[in-house]
């Protein structure tokens, strides 16, 4: 079966649930975060820049991954 | 005295933080060649696409209800490989979608190749500076909630500028949590082998699934 716009109505269907699926996903992660951002601990002078350096050397690798296909 | 009970105290921990992360890599090594062959199995039986809706929604039942229930016995370890299998299982239905484009495999490959590169350079970075990076908990939490936030709105608007944005954006999350969750392994944040087993497969699957995007969408000729 097909919608208005010759668009398969089971895709209508997947989008509802792939919905439903990340609203519960939010819903159960918020008490998560909510306690993590309370209980984490705070960074010290360095910590960021630490965590950042292989961030940007992610970055850097995904861009040269994706000039290459 | 005093010196000696310290030492060995110590000498226990460094030994459970080595077990803790044997344990770990071992089954996650076991949990991905798993995942592998039911991904295999239902790219064999050619399974349609809703089965990743289905397999996913099925795989974080198990790890929101299942998993922490089980996590301190033997049969966490069935949960365990019940959600890669899952997760492997719900991939094949994408992957035959990309091996059937042009170069297909190698976008497939490059995504394969490119997320072992990522998670063994930044579990090597972590485990070698033994830094905590603990801190970065709550942002990392934040950071999830806003882009499922967006992910949800994508749904139904289906900007490819934002599709774009969202896969660039998981890969970078995921890249922080492979730092947090190896770094909670190290300084004793975590100790259940089973539950860091299932936070750095989540890690790598989310890696590779959203590289897989960006790559099929760089390679495209649209």
């Amino acid at each position: 079966m097909r919608g208005p716009q010759g668009v398969p109505l089971y895709m209508d269907w997947m989008k509802i649930a792939s919905a439903l699926m990340l609203g519960l996903m939010i819903a159960l992660l918020i008490p998560r975060a909510k306690a993590m951002l309370e209980n984490s601990p705070q960074a010290k002078p360095g910590d960021w820049t630490a965590a950042l350096i292989p961030i940007l050397g992610v970055i850097g690798f995904v861009l040269l991954l994706m000039s290459m296909v | 005295m005093p010196t000696q009970i310290v030492t060995s105290r110590s000498e226990g921990v460094v030994i459970q933080t080595n077990k803790l992360i044997r344990n770990t890599y071992t089954l996650l090594a076991m949990t991905l060649l798993f995942s592998a062959a039911t991904c295999a199995l239902s790219m064999m039986v050619d399974m349609g696409r809703g089965a990743y809706l289905v397999s996913t929604l099925a795989a974080f039942g198990l790890i929101w209800f299942a998993l922490p229930r089980t996590a301190n016995s033997a049969a966490g370890l069935g949960v365990v490989f019940a959600i890669t299998g899952l997760l492997g299982f719900g991939l094949g239905p994408v992957l035959s979608m990309y091996l059937s484009l042009p170069n297909g495999s190698q976008t497939v490959m490059t995504a394969l190749g490119g997320t072992g590169v990522i998670f063994l350079g930044l579990s090597a970075y972590a485990l070698t500076t033994r830094r905590d990076f603990n801190f970065m908990g709550g942002f990392l939490f934040v950071g999830m909630l806003v882009i499922l936030g967006a992910a949800l709105l994508n749904i139904f608007l289906a900007v490819p500028v934002l599709t774009l944005t969202i896969s660039a954006a998981v890969i970078l999350l995921m890249s922080g949590f492979i730092l947090h969750d190896t770094s909670r392994m190290v300084n004793g944040g975590e100790t259940n082998y089973l539950l860091a087993t299932v936070g750095l497969y989540l890690n790598i699957f989310n890696i590779f699934v959203n590289l897989l995007q960006l790559l099929g969408i760089a390679g495209s000729d649209d």
